[in-house]
């Protein structure tokens, strides 16, 4: 004990940290093989079905499946990030994992990092895997404009990191581990279905795409067809245009809102 | 200032009912200290609190000359010398042993060495299989591996051996004691009255959120020189007397009987007996 004293008392930081906790994790969710099968194959799936059902073009060049593929992209990030950490968490704290490890010096930010890791590397995967099905077997075709794979990049940064953050905040609301997925899911699913992921979204009725555009996933989605669908599309949405400059600013606020939420609110135990 | 844990007047209430009414301790370094109590009696409040995982309402705690409510740098400070062994984790268990307390170890500044942990704790041979194919007994011994790892100053033990069968335990109890050998001061909570007398150097009973007493297991409710227990098979059937000069009695017995006295037992309070005395009998089933 005395030769401890001597060396240096400095904890390690929580980046590090952190950046241990998504190595570990993403580990974790590997050996977790049905999970790993289901969460991949899942999105390739739905738009197998979608594109048999729909089969015709919405305009010119564009198939119900170059449309859907947009939306299945966005829903992967909303799946990856925000589902799965709000079903997760609360079952990480019935099962006292998080008690564990409040009782040592990893601070609750390099836990934030870990699952911000675990969400971006899956959703990587899980969307690499989608675009390959979708380009092989489903006729997708990919933007060939580096303009459209930047949007793509920060889309994609940008909505995991505000997914991840909503996740975690949201996870304060099941009561347990086992009725997370009861609160979680129906959330995810009306979003879905009013954001504009299974519909074509100018189809839906007034009121549902306004309350639609309050929520993160329909801007996901909007973004997520500048990058897919041909800019002579832009003409077709609510706006008449793609607005990206108001899709960053409303993930983004939506970003600082899950963080600042999480911070305040995390919990380590369920109260009693 | 040697005192690891000094603890002055501590309260703490959920809504009417006081779990913690007024509780002072003073914990010196190097000591196994046993808290004992029944369920409900104010003891994993008390713990919690030292452990930093619950505020309190009134009361003066300091634990390694800091205030467990500390939050921040110096909150992680304060955690990198203290090693928690919470009553019941139960991880999905998709990682190794090895791994878990490899990972573990990053947390601290001064970690131990995770297969001398591991081998510490006699789980080597488990080194490399997945935690959801442990015994209840490894789990458990993985928990502790995992609370010292960080080569902790203070540890604290929660029910450390619930669900062990015998065997398991004496190996656990030899482990506590190395510990206490390489100077680590421990804070143990059980029920179990076989184990704090085995282990502790003090005990504290606890019981509607007050210490009761606090002593050597072998002082502890002026057992040494409590009444001894006679009891026989008289003409009325079974006959119990208590008398601090047994021998005294039996002399006289023998001289009544002259023969055998019929079922003659003679009985010390065991440390149980003293304990459910203090705590009125009451309160000890789950």
């Amino acid at each position: 004990m005395s030769k401890n004293k001597l060396t240096t008392n400095k904890v390690p930081s929580a980046l590090a940290i952190g950046f241990a906790r998504g190595g570990l994790e993403v580990k974790q969710f590997m050996r977790q093989r049905e999970s790993v099968v289901f969460t991949l194959a899942f999105p390739i799936m739905l738009l197998g079905i979608f594109g048999s059902v729909f089969t015709n073009e919405l305009t010119d060049g564009v198939t119900f499946s170059q449309y859907f593929v947009a939306g299945m992209i966005a829903s992967g990030l909303v799946n990856t990030g925000f589902q799965q950490l709000a079903i997760m968490i609360p079952v990480e704290r019935d099962f006292g994992t998080l008690k564990r490890l409040r009782g040592t010096p990893m601070p609750a930010s390099s836990y934030f990092i870990g699952k911000s890791i675990v969400v971006f590397v899956t959703m990587v995967i899980q969307i690499a895997l989608l675009l390959i099905a979708g380009v092989l077997f489903f006729g997708v075709n990919l933007p060939t404009e580096p303009g459209k794979w930047f949007t793509f990049t920060w889309l994609m940064i940008l909505g995991s990191a505000a997914s991840t953050a909503l996740g975690i905040a949201f996870s304060v609301i099941p009561k347990s581990g086992r009725g997370a997925s009861a609160v979680v899911s129906p959330v995810v699913i009306i979003l879905q279905f009013f954001s504009g992921v299974f519909f074509v979204f100018t189809d839906l009725p007034g009121w549902m795409q306004q309350f639609a555009a309050l929520f993160p996933l329909k801007w996901m989605t909007q973004g997520m067809r500048s990058v897919f669908l041909p800019d002579s599309f832009a003409a077709q949405e609510v706006a008449g245009s793609w607005e990206t400059g108001r899709t960053f600013w409303i993930i983004l606020a939506w970003l600082i809102a899950g963080l600042i939420i999480s911070i305040r609110t995390f919990k380590w135990e369920q109260e009693r | 200032m040697s005192s690891v844990i000094n603890v002055r007047g501590l309260e703490k209430s959920y809504g009417a009912n006081k779990a913690v009414a007024g509780i002072d301790l003073t914990i010196e370094s190097g000591e196994i200290f046993a808290l004992l109590g029944p369920n409900g009696a104010g003891k994993t409040t008390t713990v919690e609190i030292l452990e930093g995982f619950r505020d309190r309402d009134g009361g003066e705690v300091s634990v390694l000359a800091t205030d467990p409510g500390v939050k921040g740098a110096q909150g992680r400070t304060w955690r990198n010398r203290i090693g928690v062994v919470l009553q019941s984790t139960s991880d999905a268990g998709d990682l190794s042993v090895y791994e878990t307390v490899s990972h573990f170890a990053k947390y601290y500044s001064n970690p131990r060495d995770a297969d001398e942990v591991i081998g510490s704790v006699g789980l080597t041979d488990k080194s490399a299989a997945l935690i959801r194919t442990l015994s209840g007994g490894q789990r458990r011994r993985l928990d502790v591996a995992l609370g010292i790892i960080g080569s902790p100053e203070l540890l604290f033990l929660d029910e450390p051996t619930t669900g062990f069968d015998p065997e398991a335990r004496r190996a656990f109890w030899a482990l506590i004691q190395d510990l206490r050998k390489s100077g680590t001061t421990i804070l143990l909570t059980t029920h179990y009255l076989d184990e704090a007398e085995a282990l502790a150097d003090r005990v504290a009973v606890i019981n509607k959120g007050k210490i009761i007493e606090v002593a050597t297991p072998a002082l502890l409710g002026g057992r040494a020189t409590s009444l001894a227990t006679v009891s026989w098979k008289g003409t009325n059937g079974i006959q119990i007397e208590r008398t601090d000069n047994p021998t005294a009695l039996i002399r006289k017995l023998t001289e009544t009987y002259k023969d055998e006295i019929p079922e003659l037992t003679v009985k010390r309070a065991s440390l149980e007996d003293i304990y459910l005395e203090m705590i009125g009998g009451v309160g000890v089933e789950e």
